[in-house]
């Protein structure tokens, strides 16, 4: 369905990169008549083509964080780098056309249509009018929308609509990052839940090197390859893969903040097709379950029919093999670099 | 600038004396001012508000109702008199009739949009406690809404006032007779008596403000900001009591964006 | 009882209606009917017609210039928002002035034509186009200007390309507004100077109030304030369509 995304080509100067790594380095920033800084000292890097989500108590200053890195609040210290190059290095505005940039109440222009403003940037960097409408039509079927949609304006769409072609709007020109904040915030849960699996199959496509800031938990291990916990004053606690921080959070605060479930948390990652199985014949009777099935739902459907072993099969409903609570604890004490890469399809 | 300085010495002057050419004084022409624009005014409150609650208490033809405004608005009060004057001839009924043309709309659209957003939760509230809708509108609504209804009735004193100078040539009387007779009192004499008109534009604002500041809940009330005004910042117009018609989109046709919202933000009629 | 019924009666008491003698006057024209149609269509072309061009010329020029000038102040305010109090003070004094003491203010200096009534005209309009310029331009939502910058927009670009583009309602609404207010003013400027519409209404006092004459003008006045406001609805739509545009399901 989705169809591979032009490279851009000439009218950027420098990043040419579909996704380019981001650094912090030593970052601060202080508001003028504050005791203390918004953010003291914060580094870290987030790998090319990976989704680092920044979450936190309010006042942490993820958001701060996110817009320090195209520059709409500017740094008191430090330096952020995209690919090679200080974000300092270009006019805010230049340094802006190349990078994605959500926002949680959308902030589509109500006066323009669709397309128009799906192709504010590519505008902007003097694209020819052809170049744009055929971006126009890859990126409507990229976020799933209807060709005809392209003409419309904002307000005839509903808001799970918009945000997906805020979506759209920033990725237009292509550019190698980009920063979401809490950009499903506005929308209601059940479309929420919708649009954030949409949004992961999407990055399996394009793979970009995300910045994504929210304050919810959840919403931080469901999107983030890699998560940062930040605790106010821009102090970065701990800096991990969401199984890891599951697994081994770094100190009360990060414990606290992930929650006394995190345990069960961990088991939605996995899911029984990275497991080891017990043999098929332990679970003769037993209800079943596909194998694509998380642990955690595999542990609930356990205790909801009180039974000892339940049946995995595959989408052919062949038995695969059988799953016991015992099976389950295993691999949530396993070395946690196994089961470190979410597989789960979500 | 010195007709600026005489105009004062021709207020100090014919105050309490007799204007040249009449048996008025520039004190009794104030009167005859304001009883005139009483007169428009009280008619003016009698259709307007009744029917503005009706309309907005039964929640219809709001269309109608909020821009019946604009529509008043636009009837140059020249044209209005011209019009009447073949019917009423040239006596202060005609006067009186234009006046009320153009008062009654901002307090029927005012009354309209001011009982009809209280909000629909409030009135709901009350009819579950066993209010009939009499009571509901009475006790309720309009305790609520008294404060809009209050802005519109100045905005209406006020451009009244200021319209009822053209009575001064259509035999109504009132500082009127002053202002548009510049061959009898010269231009000094029409700055002195236009004085007297701006001190009594100003003087109706600060007593309605006063009356609406009364009237209003004091839960609701802001007080700093009562009677300054500032643009609006948010997309939606809050129901500032302060503004001259708020109509926060009451109607079903109003988009948010209704640049009728933001027509009636401006300040009153221009003094004739 | 007042000086205006005394003038009044002083022109024509006793006398009966002073009609104009047209060669042929009809009878309708003699009794001082309500509407003499044939009076009024053998006329038109010389007596209204001017004059109602007159009365757009000075209703166009007022506003224009008065919406450069208000516009202008508006874009200043809105980058330097301290500016915004004293000029709404300065507009707001303007307006408050009643239209015949200015018009008369201004004869000694600048005599009996057009600019004794430009000048006021004009600053009727400010207070009510910069108020409205200026509440269209910061009434556009945080968000969208938020979203505007972040997407690389410049300043001027975000101003012209985005924020003017959605204060147009408001500013539309203003020119609305000013736009019949400065119909209806410049009729009462025929007080000071024969022109517009407004002549014609005071030349009928003058004939003994010819009530043909008073009605006609007077329609014309209130058309011309109708036709105007309704044209202005008109462009905004026209110059706004996403304004209009509704979710269809």
């Amino acid at each position: 369905m989705t169809e591979s995304i032009d490279a851009p080509d000439k009218g950027t100067s420098g990043s040419v990169s579909s996704a380019a790594p981001l650094e912090f380095r030593d970052v601060s920033k202080q508001y003028p008549g504050t005791a203390s800084p918004a953010i003291g000292n914060l580094s870290f890097t987030v790998p090319a083509g990976e989704v680092c989500v920044l979450v936190g108590p309010s006042g942490c200053g993820k958001t701060t964080a996110m817009r320090l890195v195209n520059r709409m609040i500017d740094l008191t210290s430090g330096d952020i780098l995209i690919g090679d190059k200080s974000v300092t290095g270009r006019s805010p505005a230049d340094l802006r056309r190349e990078i994605g940039y959500v926002i949680q109440q959308i902030g589509l222009f109500p006066h323009l249509s669709i397309a128009r403003n799906i192709t504010t940037v590519p505008r902007l960097l003097g694209w020819s009018r052809e170049r744009c409408n055929q971006r126009v039509e890859e990126l409507l079927d990229l976020i799933g929308l209807p060709q005809d949609m392209a003409k419309r304006y904002p307000s005839q769409l509903s808001g799970g609509q918009q945000q997906r072609v805020g979506v759209a709007r920033a990725l237009a020109a292509d550019p190698p990052l980009m920063l979401m904040d809490e950009p499903f915030g506005a929308i209601d849960p059940i479309n929420r839940d919708n649009l954030q699996n949409q949004f992961l199959r999407l990055q399996r496509e394009i793979r970009k090197t995300i910045v994504f800031v929210t304050h919810d938990i959840d919403e931080a291990i469901k999107m983030g390859d890699r998560i940062v916990i930040l605790r106010e004053g821009g102090e970065l606690v701990q800096y991990d893969t969401p199984d890891n921080i599951l697994a081994n959070p770094a100190d009360e605060f990060v414990a606290q903040f992930v929650g006394q479930d995190r345990g069960l948390k961990r088991l939605s990652l996995t899911s029984l097709g990275a497991i080891d199985l017990g043999p098929p014949g332990d679970a003769s009777n037993g209800p079943a379950v596909p194998v694509t099935s998380s642990l955690r739902d595999a542990l609930s459907v356990l205790m909801v029919e009180s039974v000892p072993a339940l049946r995995v099969t595959d989408e052919h409903e062949q038995v695969l093999g059988s799953v016991t609570i015992e099976h389950i604890n295993n691999a949530l004490h396993t070395d946690t670099t196994r089961v470190s890469t979410p597989d789960l399809v979500k | 600038m010195n007709d600026f300085v005489r105009a004062f010495h021709f207020v100090g002057d014919y105050w309490s004396h007799h204007l040249l050419g009449s048996n008025h004084s520039l004190a009794d022409l104030t009167v005859q001012h304001l009883v005139l624009s009483l007169k428009a005014m009280v008619i003016a409150v009698v259709i307007g508000v009744p029917l503005g609650m009706l309309l907005g208490h039964i929640h219809r033809f709001s269309f109608i109702a909020i821009n019946v405004s604009n529509l008043g608005r636009a009837l140059p009060s020249l044209g209005i008199i011209a019009i009447l004057l073949p019917y009423t001839g040239i006596s202060e009924t005609t006067v009186i009739i234009a006046l009320v043309v153009l008062a009654a709309p901002p307090i029927l659209t005012n009354t309209y949009v001011a009982i009809e957003q209280v909000e629909v939760g409030t009135v709901d509230a009350a009819r579950g406690l066993g209010m009939r809708p009499w009571e509901v509108l009475v006790k309720v609504e309009l305790p609520l809404a008294l404060p809009l209804i209050f802005a519109g009735i100045r905005t209406s004193t006020v451009f009244v006032v200021a319209t009822a100078t053209l009575s001064g040539f259509f035999g109504g009387g009132g500082l009127g007779d002053v202002i548009a007779n510049p061959a009898s009192f010269g231009t000094y004499g029409v700055i002195g008596a236009s004085y007297v008109l701006i001190v009594l534009a100003i003087l109706s604002q600060i007593v309605f403000l006063t009356i609406e500041y009364a009237v209003t809940p004091r839960a609701l009330r802001r007080p700093l900001r009562w009677a300054i005004r500032r643009a609006p910042r948010a997309r939606n117009v809050e129901a500032d009591p302060t503004r001259t018609h708020p109509g926060s989109g009451a109607g079903a046709d109003d988009h948010p964006d209704d640049p009728n919202r933001q027509l009636q933000l401006e300040q009153g009629s221009k003094i004739e | 009882m007042t000086l205006g019924i005394v003038r009044a009666s002083v022109l024509y008491a006793d006398k009966g209606p002073k009609i104009p003698d047209f060669g042929k006057t009809s009878d309708c024209v003699k009794n001082n009917g309500s509407f003499c149609w044939a009076w009024f269509r053998h006329n038109w072309s010389s007596q209204f017609e001017p004059r109602l061009w007159e009365h757009i010329e000075l209703t166009v020029v007022s506003v224009g210039v008065g919406f450069v000038i208000a516009f202008v102040l508006a874009l200043l305010a809105y980058r330097a928002r301290w500016l915004a109090g004293p000029v709404t003070f300065v507009t707001s004094v303007l307006y408050t002035i009643p239209s015949l003491a200015a018009f008369l203010i201004l004869v000694p200096i600048t005599g009996l034509g057009r600019m004794t009534l430009y000048i006021p005209l004009t600053s009727y309009t400010l207070l009510i186009l910069f108020t409205n310029t200026l509440a269209g331009l910061t009434g556009v939502p945080d968000e969208i200007k938020d979203a505007a910058r972040g997407n690389g927009l410049t300043p001027m670009q975000s101003l012209w390309q985005v924020e003017l583009p959605l204060a147009i309602p408001t500013i539309m609404a203003g020119v609305r507004v000013a736009v019949v207010t400065i119909v209806s003013l410049a009729t009462i400027a025929a007080a000071v100077e024969p022109v517009g519409l407004g002549e014609r209404i005071f030349d009928a006092l003058n004939k003994g109030n010819f009530h043909t004459q008073f009605i006609a003008a007077g329609v014309l006045c209130v058309l011309l304030a109708l036709v105007a406001d309704g044209l202005l609805v008109l462009l905004q739509r026209v110059v706004t369509p996403w304004t209009r545009a509704r979710r269809t399901r």
